[in-house]
């Protein structure tokens, strides 16, 4: 015999529209905080996505095999990180689909400064990362070398320059000599442009004395069983990306600062209004209880009609925020040159990502909170006694 | 008239508390009314009309004594089953009306049946024929802001008459009316009563109510003070 909520639906829904101009600047509010929240997740999404995958295509690949000396925040862990390629690879090598790199501190000095770098030497046949190290192939008497655009720019470095390197073999006997710039690459991943310098892995490998040697092995996925070794160990993506991983985090932590308030001005709006609502309509509440509502059923019309607000405010956000999002998901979003200093893989355009989970998660978030903070202030008409809600007599 | 009988009152009293201690709005009512009686509750201001409106219509209960409505105790119903009981048997007719101020006519008419879970063309027929009764059929997707006072109060009766229930209270109706809206108000209700059986039970102390009664029951500092049938 109770009311089922299919009419108290189509009740608040005649009751919100009725209530016109209150209704639409609520769901305005909360339309804005909808789209924000979502363009802003996407975002992150977006960029989370773009800097591992170009994060993995120039510097990770299917997951590494660090020497199991080389600490990468330990400059002086170079001097021992260091071993043969194991043989068993040779042929994947030569394939290209197994990139060992080595990687020993230098120093380099051009117009006239004293400039610490780390030398990286790699194969100019591999195929697996996008440093451009066919390059090497080009006839130099000098050691070809090939840097960032941010390094680059950075030391004043153009191509075709002559800079003299030094470096300590691994008998520790400091040596010197020139580079040729060979080429300048772009890339979005600060992690093998910053202070770095690329030269082919022969040439580091006879520079050091370190004949077959490498500190680290890139592999793709496919290969990284098959190199067995104890001096080996393997570094998965999940551990490579980490760094990514936690800043991202750390971005959406400061974006929960963002959506919280955003989620508490409309909630605040709606909030009011409810409060407004239930004060301003207490003969109306009165009426439905005379009209043989019970006070549970006028507590859920109240609070659906509250939480209603955010579903009027998901379908004014679509009609707005679609266009608007899908335009910037197809264009990008532009990010200055300044943040390619941030240590982390960033894009000259972002593309953010709305994926269907962000957007449900959204959507339950906001009506969960509006049903939440409808539900709050619409608890007192069960207190209310009919008699007086229906002279409009309570304060 | 016991066979008959709709509402049995047996020694109620109502006291509301105050600032200064608690004022008895009701002091000791004894009252029986039956089938079709078409009965008024008639006294100043501040007699307890309204109150006893009230505990016959399930929105209060009685602090002392006991109301018998349709059989079923007052102060033993939880507040689901008063409800329920209004939402069945009861309609109300308030002096400002009371109606949804976003709803039309036709849908502030339709609202018990509604809560009654009639189907749409069962809910349709009832109301155009509530509506049809009452004149109003030109009136049907105004809502309550474009009608005069005497429309108003007639979609009221609409609205407590539509689900054809046993017993209509009315709480001063007339007070927000001309003389002439008055008296064809008035003389619906009579209409209805006559051609339903429904019984009428108004709170009021309009000169022009009372000439319609049948039953005048006259109530002063919360004590019946007279009981007379008339020959209307």
């Amino acid at each position: 015999m109770l009311v089922s909520m299919n009419l108290l639906f189509r009740l608040a829904v005649k009751n919100l529209i009725g209530a016109g101009l209150r209704t639409w600047l609520n769901v305005i509010v909360l339309s804005f905080s909808f789209l924000i929240i979502i363009w802003h997740k996407g975002l992150l999404d977006g960029w989370d996505r773009q800097a591992k995958n170009e994060t993995i295509k120039w510097e990770t690949g299917g997951g590494q095999y660090w020497h199991s000396s080389y600490d990468p925040y330990d400059p002086f862990s170079l001097t021992n990180a260091h071993a043969k390629i194991p043989s068993s690879l040779d042929s994947l090598v030569s394939a290209g689909n197994i990139a060992p790199i080595l990687i020993t501190q230098g120093t380099i000095y051009p117009r006239g400064r004293i400039q610490s770098i780390l030398i990286k030497g790699i194969n100019s046949d591999q195929k697996l990362l996008k440093i451009p190290s066919s390059l090497f192939t080009k006839v130099s008497e000098d050691i070809p070398a090939i840097i960032g655009r941010n390094t680059a720019n950075d030391n004043g470095i153009k191509e075709g320059d002559l800079i003299t390197l030094r470096w300590r073999d691994a008998h520790g006997t400091f040596d010197a000599n020139n580079i040729k710039i060979i080429g300048i690459f772009n890339t979005d991943v600060p992690t093998v442009d910053m202070g770095q310098i690329w030269v082919p892995l022969d040439r580091l490998q006879k520079m050091m004395d370190m004949s077959g040697e490498a500190t680290i092995i890139v592999s793709d996925k496919e290969q990284k069983d098959k190199i067995l070794s104890g001096e080996w160990k393997f570094m998965n993506n999940e551990v490579l990306l980490k760094s990514i991983t936690d800043l991202i985090k750390m971005k959406s932590v400061s974006g929960y600062v963002l959506y919280i308030i955003l989620l508490s001005l409309a909630m605040l709006a709606i909030f009011d209004t409810q409060v407004l609502s239930i004060f301003r309509r207490q003969k109306e509440i009165g009426t439905y209880i005379a009209l043989g509502m019970t006070r549970r059923e006028v507590v859920s019309l109240f609070t659906i009609e509250g939480s209603l607000n955010s579903v009027l405010a998901g379908i004014l956000a679509a009609l707005y925020g679609i266009p608007m999002l899908a335009l910037q998901a197809s264009r990008g979003l532009s990010i200055p040159g300044g943040s390619k200093g941030f240590g982390l893989a960033v894009a000259d355009k972002i593309y953010p990502v709305y994926s269907l989970g962000l957007v449900i998660s959204t959507i339950l978030l906001i009506l969960l909170t509006t049903t939440l903070v409808s539900y709050m202030p619409s608890r007192r008409i069960a207190r209310m006694k009919p008699t007086d809600a229906l002279r409009g007599k309570i304060q | 008239m016991e066979n008959n009988t709709l509402i049995s009152i047996e020694a109620i009293r109502k006291h509301f508390p105050t600032s200064g201690g608690s004022f008895t709005a009701l002091n000791g009512i004894d009252l029986k009314i039956g089938k079709a009686e078409f009965t008024g509750v008639v006294g100043p201001s501040g007699s307890g009309k309204t109150t006893l409106l009230n505990i016959i219509g399930s929105l209060d209960s009685p602090s002392e004594g006991r109301a018998v409505v349709l059989g079923q105790s007052i102060s033993d119903l939880n507040p689901k089953q008063a409800a329920l009981l209004r939402r069945s048997k009861l309609g109300f007719i308030f002096q400002s009306y009371n109606l949804l101020p976003v709803y039309t006519v036709f849908e502030n008419v339709e609202f018990p049946l509604l809560l009654l879970k009639f189907d749409d063309s069962q809910r349709r027929k009832m109301v155009m024929d509530s509506l049809e009764w009452l004149g109003l059929t030109d009136k049907v997707k105004s809502k309550p802001a474009q009608l005069s006072g005497g429309e108003c109060q007639r979609v009221a009766i609409a609205r407590a008459m539509v689900k054809k229930p046993e017993i209509v209270l009315a709480d001063e109706p007339t007070a927000n009316l001309d003389a002439a809206n008055s008296h064809n108000i008035l003389k619906a209700m009579v209409q209805l009563n006559n051609e339903f059986g429904t019984t009428f039970i108004f709170a009021t102390h309009d000169d022009k109510v009372i000439g319609y009664l049948r039953r005048k029951i006259s109530l002063v500092d919360g004590k019946v003070t007279t009981d007379e049938i008339r020959n209307n």
